[in-house]
């Protein structure tokens, strides 16, 4: 019974909140493209993990435009007018004390930071005062990844990769919909096959601040 | 106002385009083409996973989406209460209080230790990174569905995809090759 509740509520929200999506594929009105498809300025997931193979550095990722095909992932690109921005606070008050901005550019990426930011916030200008490192945008048929690195020991790549996101998104629809009461076992993940654009730095962590515990968040910007 | 993209193209070609990319550099242009100036506005923002996705309705995503986080509470938090009791929320394995559960969820950021493990949870762990392999929709579908000990609702609180569809790399960029 009270289950039955639980999933008349969720059709509920279902309803009044629109198609529920993925981690934060296709999340963004502003930026969703046409026929519904994700944009490069619409992030799909955002991660940032001590390094693992060296636990001195750490690592941020932000994925944009999800849930493509092979074929359209070998025509992809980067917008040339978006800022892809790591935002990191480390006095836990969530407002950003330094940032590392992404730029591509005529086939390359120019990561800038970590530095501190002109103004926190909503609006960016692009921080040249700091580091900058560089890379190749890897191409969709390259054998392996191109990566940039930098003298202070922060490295760059930029291009496509498979999705690392999973989930029976399919199933969970379903459930939202009314007609299916549980998820099944096992689980079909919605995002097999499917790749997105990704953006990955690695940092050392003395270049975070001196912080035990730091808040991050992705943003993508246009101009 | 030509696009950079066009213009870089044009440079290869025409001399007195050379003339618009001298201009372009009083707008901080660097000498090899790439362009840093201006001013960019956010357009999508992003943290834990699904937050915006499960709490913030169609109508209000795009204010989400560029909402600073430390104002984020303020304009949300009862918008993730609402949603928290449509689901019939009552506690978690947290043991947090709807009021608690909904505080750390208004503010989309994700937090992180700079010394020692990083993971979204991994039993011991919880809320100090995410890594590219943490299973975060069972984590989250346990703490919203599963009640104060993670029993409640048990065809709700996993999806049973338990890991990604291709191995991760062990070095950098550590993501998989595409499709």
């Amino acid at each position: 019974m009270k289950k039955k509740i639980l999933i008349g509520s969720l059709v509920a929200v279902a309803l009044t909140g629109g198609i529920i999506f993925a981690a934060d594929h296709i999340d963004a009105p502003a930026v969703t493209g046409a026929n519904g498809t994700s944009t490069g300025a619409d992030i799909t997931d955002v991660y940032a993990f001590q390094s693992p193979a060296d636990n001195s550095k750490m690592v941020f990722v932000m994925n944009v435009e999800g849930l493509m095909s092979p074929a359209v992932t070998s025509m992809a690109s980067f917008p040339n007018n978006v800022m892809y921005e790591f935002n990191i606070d480390n006095n836990g008050d969530n407002v950003e004390d330094l940032v590392i901005q992404a730029l591509v550019q005529n086939g390359k990426i120019r990561v800038y930071g970590p530095v501190a930011p002109a103004t926190a916030g909503t609006s960016s200008t692009v921080r040249t005062n700091g580091p900058m490192t560089e890379a190749t945008v890897t191409a969709y048929n390259a054998s392996s990844p191109v990566t940039g690195s930098n003298t202070n020991g922060i490295k760059v790549f930029a291009g496509p990769r498979d999705d690392p996101f999973f989930f029976d998104l399919v199933r969970y629809k379903e459930i939202i919909g009314g007609t299916q009461t549980s998820f099944r076992n096992p689980g079909v993940d919605t995002f097999a096959g499917t790749n997105v654009m990704s953006i990955v730095v690695e940092v050392p962590k003395s270049m975070l601040g001196n912080a035990s515990t730091i808040n991050i968040w992705g943003e993508t910007k246009s101009k | 106002m030509l696009g950079r993209k066009k213009l870089f193209s044009y440079l290869t070609l025409a001399m007195t385009v050379v003339v618009i990319s001298s201009c372009d550099k009083k707008d901080n242009t660097t000498n090899d083409n790439f362009d840093t100036s201006g001013t960019y506005t956010i357009k999508d923002q992003m943290a834990r996973p699904a937050v915006a996705t499960v709490f913030i309705g169609a109508s209000r995503k795009d204010e989400f989406n560029a909402t600073t986080p430390s104002t984020m509470s303020a304009k949300f938090k009862a918008d993730i209460t609402d949603k928290l009791t449509a689901f019939g929320y009552t506690s978690n394995a947290l043991g947090q209080s709807k009021d608690q559960f909904a505080s750390l969820l208004a503010t989309d950021v994700l937090n992180v230790k700079t010394n020692g493990t990083t993971t979204f949870f991994d039993g011991t762990n919880v809320l100090t990174g995410r890594k590219l392999d943490d299973d975060v929709i069972d984590d989250e579908l346990l703490l919203i569905f599963g009640g104060p000990s993670g029993t409640s609702n048990p065809g709700l609180t996993k999806d049973n995809v338990n890991g990604n569809d291709k191995p991760f790399l062990t070095s950098f960029p550590y993501l998989a090759s595409p499709w």
